[in-house]
């Protein structure tokens, strides 16, 4: 029996520790600085600070501060217009400490060339993608996500390429590259060209999403591993997260990539050497660049590192799925313009009616409230957690973390008992065919979302698409129910996401049990919100304001009196 | 002028005593010598070379030009009779790691820029309507001498051209472009101006053969690396420097031309074979039909090279100058002489009529 064995002691011991968050690792600042400085760069410094919206689980930090250390190396015959930079973000749970060590070698060597035409930054950063973040933003003198962070003292030109490293051991077998970045975004398919080429040159391993290359496409087994390569990257853009500190640096246009050190059972391993050999090559190739890339695809999906699928390849089935939402509006339109046209006759023959003719007028009052009532669902889904967690904690004994996921989940599911609730608010002359032409705005509602989503990110928006059109569709207040509501409960957005994470774990070959399902579920949820509020992910704000609002539409729709 | 017309006569009067003496003194070596003095009509040579491209990744096309400009001088043509047209962005680039050098063949063995290269129209001055300028004369009066293209009737020009090129153009400097109409009216510009006597035309780009297939001025022999849909490959990347460093067909030109010297008898149909198919992967095109005189006997350094005509011989040739042609001649300009009244150069101002002048009171207010 001691202090810990009591659980509500042990979650407020805990709870202390975050919220001091002493830090048990750190940075060791000055001696990077003394060592860059002796191998010859520009030293300088950063510091950060920021607190989240409530205490991460995962990383174990609440109130984040640290201290990013960045060096430049000069081009010696060129003015400092552009730049390139070799990031390593390190964190007390990735280790990357080797990525540093070969960061400064690289920086050793760079030095003693005089090739070089646009300034190279190495930098370190600490809390891993958060620093990186107020590294970017401090950079470009801008302000996106309310971290607080110190202005930069040294500046080297536009950046014009990244690379981010992690590298864990001192051998590795294989390099994995990873190109989602945040919200989607994805760099010039000619950056990962380079590393191909560079892989292929020096005799390495590379892998996408862990997977390898197929050798055999002509058989069966090429295709489908193939497949589920391009369906992991489908997974991993859709989530819209930053895959590696490359995902931030998107945002500014700036091309990068993460290569991973992967260190797995194999006999044959390779050492610092040959990954620094890579690297310098694809400096030195990045080096000879005049413009900006841009010759090649910025949209693309890919079923292996050395083939890729174009957007005007794959963007015609997400036009498709969105034409079965306009064609079954069209369908809703001309019903309702027949049932239209029947009372205005009889109401015409009794002398002259209103303008309007009176089943579209009660059609329009009888829509606006179902309307309004989801957009405050939404927005409550949007608002309510992170702002009553405090409340939350107070009367359930619940961390932080937890109460803003199962405030979500419990505003979700007050969701599903909404119709009960709006038919009390309307007028009990709803008439039957009200429900056609809510329906009606519900599907170009749908259709206009899932629009701007494949646009900018095709993953997203085709997963959405997928899932949602098919029940969107048959959804029809005659006819089975249960089925129907079933079909929809399993189709909307949070059991997408609970879905994905089970065809993610699958695809990686390492599947889930449904406990542990669940609980990376609650985990997903939570990293989405903080997502949102520290780097600015938009997947977040769109399901809650945007596609659940319009779920609930059908919901509504389906349960119509 | 008068220098050469007395040269002319001379010519003239040397010519008819070897139509006398041909019969005579039929098998001597020294009349032979001569004939062949007179091979070909040139009197001077000059060379426009021409890079039309800029940035490092198209190093090859100034190493190409750079080659061809070490020939042509090791050959004899002086500074003063080429005009080198280049971007000459790559020596100093801050991408060369040998700073002031462009190599043209890897490990680094030859450096064609050297510490002599003059170029002349340098950076942004390498445009299609200087270059067609220089070749048909029409350049402001500022323009400095080693900038002018000062050829007469008796020059032999070579032109050379690389750069990136397509069917029926080639590009200059990612901004504009010459097609081959354009080449070929600047030729005949030049013809009808007689500001060449014969011109060698190279050009290794890609679907180089489609920028030779307009011309229609006599006197004109061209030289292309690839046929009209083929590509002109680079020869080879060099891992030190981190571009390609030369052409193919340019690079077994420079070959070809590295065994040259100023005595060399190689003609032209030795320059036809340079290339095949086989190293230089394009198929090398050439065009003769507008050309008079026969490939064979047309010498390398009639156009590569500035082969002054001196022949050092011990024996003794008598001009014997043609009497009753001149004597005729001489008496009709005396008769004209007589005839005429003796010209004087007129007074443009007449000194003694202002000094004696009376200053008269309306020329006093005048003034003032």
């Amino acid at each position: 029996m001691g202090l810990l064995s009591d659980p509500v002691r042990r979650r407020a011991l805990a709870r202390l520790v975050l919220r001091l968050n002493a830090p048990l690792w750190a940075l060791p600042v000055a001696w990077l600085e003394r060592t860059m400085r002796s191998v010859g760069l520009e030293v300088y410094t950063q510091s950060f600070s920021r607190k989240l919206p409530f205490p991460d689980e995962t990383r174990e930090r609440y109130m984040v501060a640290g201290t990013n250390v960045y060096g430049i190396l000069r081009a010696p015959r060129a003015a400092s217009t552009e730049s390139l930079v070799l990031t390593v973000p390190c964190g007390p749970d990735s280790a990357n400490s080797q990525a540093v060590g070969l960061l400064l070698a690289l920086a050793a060597h760079f030095r003693g060339q005089i090739y070089w035409a646009k300034d190279i930054i190495f930098l370190v950063t600490e809390q891993d993608l958060l620093g990186t973040e107020a590294w970017l933003e401090a950079y470009h003198d801008t302000n996106v996500t309310g971290m607080q962070s110190s202005p930069l003292q040294g500046r080297a030109g536009a950046i014009q390429a990244a690379l981010a490293l992690e590298l864990s051991s001192d051998v590795v077998t294989s390099l994995d590259v990873a190109v989602e970045g945040l919200n989607g975004q994805l760099p010039n398919l000619d950056l990962l060209n380079l590393f191909q080429t560079f892989c292929q040159k020096g005799g390495l391993l590379c892998t996408l999403q862990g997977k390898l290359q197929p050798q055999d496409w002509t058989s069966v087994d090429g295709p489908l591993q193939g497949l589920q390569t391009l369906l992991l990257m489908t997974l991993q853009q859709a989530s819209g997260r930053p895959h590696g500190a490359h995902g931030l640096f998107l945002r500014y246009r700036v091309e990068a990539l993460t290569i991973r050190g992967i260190n797995s059972f194999r006999q044959y391993k390779y050492d610092l050497v040959a990954v620094g050999k890579a690297l310098e090559g694809m400096f030195r190739k990045l080096n000879h660049l005049l413009e900006r890339l841009h010759q090649s695809f910025f949209f693309y999906v890919l079923p292996a590192l050395s083939r890729f699928v174009s957007i005007g390849l794959y963007m015609p089935a997400a036009g498709f799925l969105l034409l079965v939402l306009g064609l079954k509006a069209l369908e809703l339109w001309m019903q309702l313009h027949e049932a239209g046209a029947g009372p205005q006759e009889a109401g015409g023959a009794s002398g002259p009616g209103p303008p309007l003719p009176p089943a579209q007028s009660v059609g329009l009052a009888s829509l606006v409230a179902p309307l309004l009532i989801s957009q405050a669902m939404g927005l409550a889904l949007y608002v309510l957690p992170v702002l009553g967690q405090h409340v939350a904690t107070q009367h359930f004994p619940v961390a932080e973390a937890e109460a803003v996921v199962l405030t979500l989940l419990a505003i979700y599911a007050a969701g599903l008992a909404l119709p009960h609730s709006t038919h009390r608010v309307m007028s009990a002359q709803a008439p039957d065919r009200g429900w056609m032409a809510l329906k009606l705005v519900a599907l170009i509602y749908l259709a206009l979302q899932l629009a701007c989503v494949a646009l900018t990110n095709f993953s997203l928006g085709f997963l959405l698409a997928a899932t949602m059109v098919p029940a969107a569709a048959l959804t029809h207040p005659c006819g089975p129910r249960p089925l129907y509501a079933a079909l929809l409960v399993l189709t909307s957005p949070a059991a997408t996401l609970l879905g994905c994470l089970f065809l993610w774990r699958e695809l990686q070959e390492a599947p889930l049990s449904l406990a542990e399902g669940w609980q990376l579920f609650l985990a997903a949820l939570a990293q989405g919100v903080l997502d949102h509020h520290t780097y600015g992910a938009l997947l977040f704000p769109l399901l809650a304001l945007g596609l659940y609002p319009c779920w609930l539409l059908f919901w509504n729709v389906l349960f119509w009196k | 002028m008068v220098a050469s017309c007395f040269l002319r006569k001379c010519l003239t009067a040397l010519a008819g005593l070897l139509l006398l003496s041909f019969g005579s003194l039929a098998a001597s070596q020294i009349e032979d010598q001569t004939e062949q003095f007179f091979r070909s009509g040139h009197t001077n040579n000059w060379a426009v070379l021409v890079c039309t491209s800029r940035f490092w990744f198209n190093y090859r096309h100034v190493a190409n030009t750079l080659s061809v400009y070490r020939s042509v001088k090791r050959l004899g043509i002086p500074d003063s009779h080429i005009v080198l047209m280049l971007a000459d962005d790559m020596a100093c680039n801050p991408r060369n790691p040998k700073p002031a050098t462009v190599f043209s063949h890897k490990n680094m063995e030859l450096n064609v820029y050297g510490d002599d290269v003059e170029v002349d129209y340098r950076s942004y001055e390498v445009t299609v309507e200087n270059f067609l300028r220089v070749l048909t004369g029409r350049i402001p009066p500022s323009t400095p001498r080693s900038k002018r293209l000062l050829s007469d009737d008796r020059s032999n020009i070579l032109i050379y051209m690389t750069g990136h090129g397509g069917n029926g153009f080639l590009k200059f400097q990612d901004s504009e472009e010459i097609t081959n109409i354009e080449l070929a009216d600047a030729f005949e510009q030049m013809w009808q101006k007689r500001r060449y006597n014969e011109l060698l035309f190279i050009i290794d780009t890609c679907q180089g053969a489609s920028m030779y297939e307009r011309f229609y001025s006599p006197n004109i022999m061209a030289l292309a690396s690839s046929q009209v849909g083929e590509d002109s490959l680079s020869h080879q990347p060099d891992p030190a420097i981190g571009v390609h460093l030369m052409d193919r067909y340019t690079f077994y030109v420079l070959e070809f031309l590295e065994e040259i010297n100023p005595a060399s008898q190689t003609n032209m149909n030795d320059l036809f074979q340079v290339c095949p198919k086989s190293l230089c992967v394009s198929t090398p095109g050439h065009r003769t039909d507008l050309f008079q005189r026969d490939p064979k006997n047309v010498l390398i350094t009639d156009f590569f090279g500035s082969v002054r005509k001196v022949e050092i011989t011990t024996e003794t040739i008598r001009l014997q100058p043609d009497l009753g042609n001149m004597e005729s001649r001489y008496k009709k300009e005396w008769m004209d002489e007589e005839l005429m009244e003796p010209l004087k150069y007129a007074e443009q101002l007449p000194v003694a009529q202002i000094i004696h002048q009376e200053v008269t009171g309306h020329q006093m207010l005048a003034r003032w």
